[in-house]
């Protein structure tokens, strides 16, 4: 068996995982990182996208969308605005986030923010696509 | 004595009612400090992993420059965020809050005041304070939504150099009977004072090599927005929870105070009653005396 580490990760909302991990996948704003035990100290700030936990007994997916990874000694904490395991994501909700999103990109109102509707776009396909995964699986 | 005893009777009737009416806000109000306390306890692990977190990255990296923090430039302006109620009724919750910003104010002039919460608001517009920004209504459904959009305009301002430091005030939730209002300074960071044994801990890992991705400067840009959202979010939960506890306690002691007060005009009613009854029996008696 791989070596562990102590795996955290918070959310505003609750505390999302606490436990020993073999490995975690993160999406980081350059790219996908995975960090196992003994990495060297890291931090970096994490982009909208899948994270996926290997403990012992398999894989695990979520989503996860910003925030920042802490990697130090044994530990990993991970601080996010917003994780959710695939049984938790509401996929109409994606979906209607997406047609919102969709049509403040394309409106030209002066009102909206662009940037906020490509990340809320983001999200939403970001959701969809690992809820889909999911079932795909199943 | 009619009159007397109808005058009484009156008051205890009134005070009765408003005996209903505390009796019925402290039961509201401890429903919301259950759902507020629910809150605060899915909340804590974040705020504290955040706090905890970025101060020991700060700790770390001691010779990375960034605008955020301590020195780099001349503090002139400060900028207060100060939570508080919308509603009264809660006992001194409101006007300890003030006053623990009031403590940290040097000149009006130099203040700017994010107000949260309609009580605060009134209190700083009518003595005229400069308002940056004015959100109510938003503590008894707080969302990290509000939390960020009040993180965002904050460090709008701290980059145009509009203001040069930000302190936060909020009302720790001790327990549900002891709350303390507290001020935090949030802007430039500073270190926070360290344990003995954290101290420690630091001593040997302090020559770590740590990689900061993508690079330290645009980490910070990054991380402190973050660190600023979050723990204007944790002030306003820990807010919120604090002042349905605070709401509570002035209500159970208005509840328990109108109890006395009942209790002591009925002796009262009932002495006056008999007073009456003794004299209806001693006129009587005179005047079955005189009839003889």
């Amino acid at each position: 068996m791989a070596q562990t580490f102590h795996l955290e990760i918070v959310t505003p909302e609750r505390s999302f995982y606490n436990g020993e991990a073999e490995m975690v996948v993160v999406r980081t704003v350059q790219g996908d990182v995975a960090f196992m035990a003994d990495h060297m100290w890291t931090v970096t700030p994490l982009a909208t996208g899948l994270l996926k936990i290997k403990d012992k007994k398999g894989i695990k997916k979520a989503t996860c969308s910003g925030g920042f990874i802490h990697v130090k000694e044994g530990k990993a904490i991970i601080v996010t605005n917003s994780a959710e395991w695939p049984e938790e994501i509401d996929l109409d909700r994606a979906i209607e986030a997406k047609e919102r999103a969709e049509k403040n990109l394309k409106s030209s109102d002066s009102n909206i923010n662009v940037e906020r509707a490509k990340v809320a776009m983001f999200r939403a396909l970001n959701r969809i696509r690992v809820k889909e995964e999911l079932m795909n699986n199943k | 004595m009619a009159g007397k005893g109808r005058e009484i009777k009156r008051r205890i009737k009134s005070v009765n009612s408003t005996k209903q009416i505390t009796k019925a806000m402290e039961l509201v109000s401890s429903a919301k400090l259950r759902r507020a306390r629910e809150r605060l306890n899915k909340t804590k692990p974040y705020f504290d992993t955040v706090k905890k977190t970025i101060n020991e990255i700060l700790a770390d990296s001691e010779n990375i420059k960034s605008i955020y923090f301590e020195g780099e430039k001349e503090i002139k302006r400060s900028c207060f965020i100060v939570i508080t109620a919308d509603r009264g009724l809660c006992g001194g919750y409101n006007t300890n809050a003030i006053k623990a910003s009031l403590l940290s104010m040097r000149d009006k002039e130099d203040i700017s005041v994010i107000a949260i919460g309609q009580k605060g608001r009134d209190y700083f517009k009518r003595r005229g304070y400069n308002l940056d920004g004015e959100y109510t209504n938003i503590l008894e459904t707080i969302s990290f939504k509000d939390a960020k959009e009040i993180g965002a305009l904050v460090m709008q301002l701290y980059k145009q150099e509009m203001i040069d430091e930000v302190y936060l005030v909020y009302t720790s939730f001790l327990s549900t009977i002891s709350h303390k209002a507290e001020c935090i300074r949030l802007l430039p960071l500073t270190e926070i004072e360290e344990t003995g044994q954290e101290k420690q801990e630091k001593g040997d890992a302090v020559f770590e090599y740590i990689s900061y991705e993508p690079s330290p400067s645009a980490l910070f840009d990054y991380l402190v927005p973050q660190y600023v959202e979050s723990l204007i979010f944790g002030g306003l939960v820990e807010s919120a929870a604090s002042e349905q506890g605070a709401r509570r306690i002035a209500m159970e002691n208005a509840t328990d105070n109108a109890i006395e007060m009942i209790d002591k005009l009925t002796l009262n009613y009932n002495r006056a009653r008999q007073a009456a009854i003794t004299q209806e029996i001693a006129e009587i008696v005179g005047g079955a005396e005189a009839l003889k």
